[in-house]
């Protein structure tokens, strides 16, 4: 089969045409399989994030190909890429950015909003989705309410809104405590095991990173190594 | 569904900044209750002040004493406003005398109805015992009751003997038979009252009583036993008493088949033949409908130029409304971001702050409006003139501050809607 995601020599400069001209991607060619729990770990700076808001869509990048699904995402209108967001790709922060003064049932809403969901299908399944990243107690708390582990599970919860076959979290468990972060991680491989989703995630923990089946390292703006995760498995013995 | 959205999302951010929200609202409320204030009193004084001046009649002439205007720059209708005579220049010769009046009525016998004609003997109290009841003493032409549409209740109209001799009977108000006869108007005719008026004592005998009607623009301060209403004389015991033979103005009723502006012509041309060589004083005639219709012109150039100047306020609440709008869409950039990162279109996002910029404009256009409305009563109530909101101005101010909503609102929703979705995740 082929690969979900299919990126060949992506590059991303800041500044183009000015002295100062940097460059963030230097050439990354990068396959990930359907199913695929993939982490991405660097140093700070390296440009993990450049690369994952690529993949994902927010963001254009300098040169390269990058084929999502079997969509051209280089050459896809913005319009389509909201549509591309919305539907296929599920975003979890480091800040976990839950729109402010919304509850939480209301912020798992929010991408289905978007689809076109009918109030009621939205309601049913933002429901669901707090049961199951265990926020079910908390459906009508602010964000301000919560703290940093249950805002993360929201936003999990939020991702998932529109079932879509990608996940993609930038940094998840940066702002947690490791037990925490534990939880969290949890929730990733409960929908990577469970529900098959693809996860892309970037992290500086080396702990969680080989808990994925793939670690790929990035090293100023280059992937300097492909290894094999130990897998969830090994980790629990 | 989308647009429910947006407007609960609106409303929630509006309570979450409650005094900011206030503040920015607070050129649009001002803008749209001056609006409103000013369209209420307007109208209703424009109305009520048309309405009283029909219901003196649209046939009346007005014939009075005006100054002539050195510059020569008087208005095509001939009426200019605000020269009353002054009187530190008005002498007895420039005043009307009863023999030009006669001559014009003997002039145009077919076209005039009846003169109306009016002298004032002074402000006074009838007394009897304790009762007291208080009066303006006037003396009235044949027409009097003609031109200003009074009603006998009791006994007669003066009769013409009475004009010509001077008689002293008097024609009282029923407010003043409250006070004296308890109310009693046919006990009241034929009896000899006794007036002071301003030191001095008259006895006139009541030959009639007419019904009074309270003026819209007297605020009445005073109860209803203090009230002071016209009591009527014929003119000539008034002059008599007065030792005058001259006016300053009266009215003219137009005979049915009359056009009353020809009449005003007419009248005018007449009484200046006497006044062609009078340096300071002309005459000036001008039928009631004339009168009205410049009346309202007149107020309708008020009500509009003070609209002007409260849809300046509306311009700058409206620019008040972009400039909080941009603040909260910088404020709010990460929040936008995400949405973009949850697939928001950019239409959507330019939905949402427009949308939110229009509930800000109604929410103030409709506290301005209850504000509006409120003041307009209030000071028409102040006024005495019976006061109706204006229906059509109401609506007029919605659907306006809708459209300061969207017209404000534009240019920051569209930028929000512009966004880079990765600048705007990082925006610190
Ligand atoms: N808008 C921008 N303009 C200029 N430089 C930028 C911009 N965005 C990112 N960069 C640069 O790109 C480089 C990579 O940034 P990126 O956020 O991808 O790093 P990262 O690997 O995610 O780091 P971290 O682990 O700290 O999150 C950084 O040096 C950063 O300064
Ligand atoms: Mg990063």
């Amino acid at each position: 089969m082929e690969p979900v995601m299919q990126l060949r020599g992506i590059t991303k400069n800041y500044f183009i045409g000015s002295p100062n001209e940097i460059h963030v991607l230097r050439g990354i060619d990068l396959f990930v399989e359907e199913g695929e729990f993939v982490a991405v770990v660097g140093a700070s700076g390296s440009g993990k994030s450049t690369l994952m808001n690529i993949i994902g869509a927010l963001d254009r990048p300098t040169t390269g190909e990058y084929t999502l699904d079997g969509i051209d995402v280089i050459r896809a209108k913005d319009a389509e890429l909201s549509r591309i967001r919305n539907q296929k790709i599920g975003f979890v922060f480091q800040t976990y950015n839950l729109i402010p003064k919304t509850n939480a049932l209301k912020n798992v809403e929010m991408p289905m909003l978007y689809g076109g969901v009918s109030g009621h299908t939205r309601l049913v399944r933002a429901r669901q989705l707090l049961e199951l990243v265990g926020m079910g107690d908390r459906m009508k708390h602010l964000p301000e309410e919560l703290s940093g582990g249950q805002k993360q599970r929201v936003a999990i919860a939020r991702a998932m809104a529109n079932n879509p076959s990608i996940i993609l979290a930038d940094e998840p468990t940066g702002a947690l405590d490791s037990e925490t972060g534990r939880l969290v991680m949890d929730i990733f491989h409960k929908l990577h095991d469970e529900q098959g989703k693809t996860i892309i995630l970037i992290t500086h923990s080396p702990e969680l990173a080989e808990e994925t089946q793939r670690v790929i390292t990035i090293k100023d703006g280059q992937i300097t190594g492909i290894r094999k995760g130990k897998g969830k498995e090994n980790d629990a013995l | 569904m989308m647009l429910f959205e947006n407007i609960r999302l609106a409303f929630s951010s509006l309570v979450a900044n409650k005094m900011r929200a206030l503040l920015t609202m607070l050129g649009i409320i001002i803008g749209i209750a001056s609006v409103i204030a000013i369209m209420t009193v307007g109208n209703s004084v424009t109305g009520n002040i048309t309405e009283s001046m029909e219901s003196l009649g649209v046939n009346n002439v007005m014939v009075s004493l005006q100054q002539k205007n050195e510059e020569k720059e008087s208005r095509e209708d001939g009426v200019v406003f605000g020269s009353q005579p002054r009187s530190e220049n008005l002498t007895e010769e420039d005043l009307i005398t009863t023999d030009m009046i006669r001559e014009f009525v003997n002039r145009y016998p077919d076209k005039i109805k009846c003169i109306s004609a009016q002298s004032t003997l002074g402000d006074g109290q009838a007394l009897d015992g304790n009762l007291y009841a208080n009066a303006s003493l006037l003396g009235v032409s044949l027409g009097y009751f003609v031109a200003n549409d009074l009603d006998i209740i009791a006994g007669r109209y003066f009769s013409e003997r009475e004009f010509d001799e001077g008689d002293m009977v008097i024609i009282v108000s029923d407010k003043l038979v409250n006070n004296m006869f308890k109310g009693d108007a046919e006990a009241a005719v034929g009896k000899t009252l006794q007036f002071n008026v301003e030191g001095k004592f008259y006895h006139p005998t009541i030959v009639g009583v007419y019904e009074h009607e309270d003026s819209p623009y007297m605020i009445s301060m005073t109860s209803e036993k203090d009230i002071r209403t016209d009591a009527y004389l014929p003119l000539r015991t008034v002059m008599n008493e007065k030792h005058i033979t001259r006016f300053g103005g009266f009215t003219v009723v137009t005979a049915t088949g009359t056009d009353p502006d020809e009449l005003a012509g007419i009248t005018k041309q007449f009484f200046n033949v006497y006044y062609r060589n009078n340096r300071n004083y002309e005459i000036s005639a001008f039928s009631m409908a004339t009168m009205v219709s410049m009346m309202s012109t007149m107020m309708g150039t008020v009500t509009t130029a003070l609209s002007v100047i409260a849809g300046i306020a509306l311009l700058v609440g409206g620019i008040g409304v972009m400039n909080i709008m941009l603040v909260s869409i910088t404020e709010r950039t990460r929040e936008i971001g995400t949405r973009k990162a949850l697939g928001a279109p950019n239409g959507s996002i330019r939905t949402q702050f427009i949308v939110e910029s229009i509930v800000i404009c109604v929410v103030g256009g409709i506290i301005g409006i209850i504000i509006g409305v409120s003041a307009g009563m209030a000071l028409a109530k102040y006024l005495g003139t019976p006061a109706k909101p204006d229906i059509s101005s109401i609506l007029l101010s919605i659907g306006f501050s809708s459209a300061i909503g969207v017209f404000f609102g534009y240019y920051p929703a569209n930028k929000a809607a512009k966004m880079d979705p990765i600048e705007a995740l990082r925006y610190e």
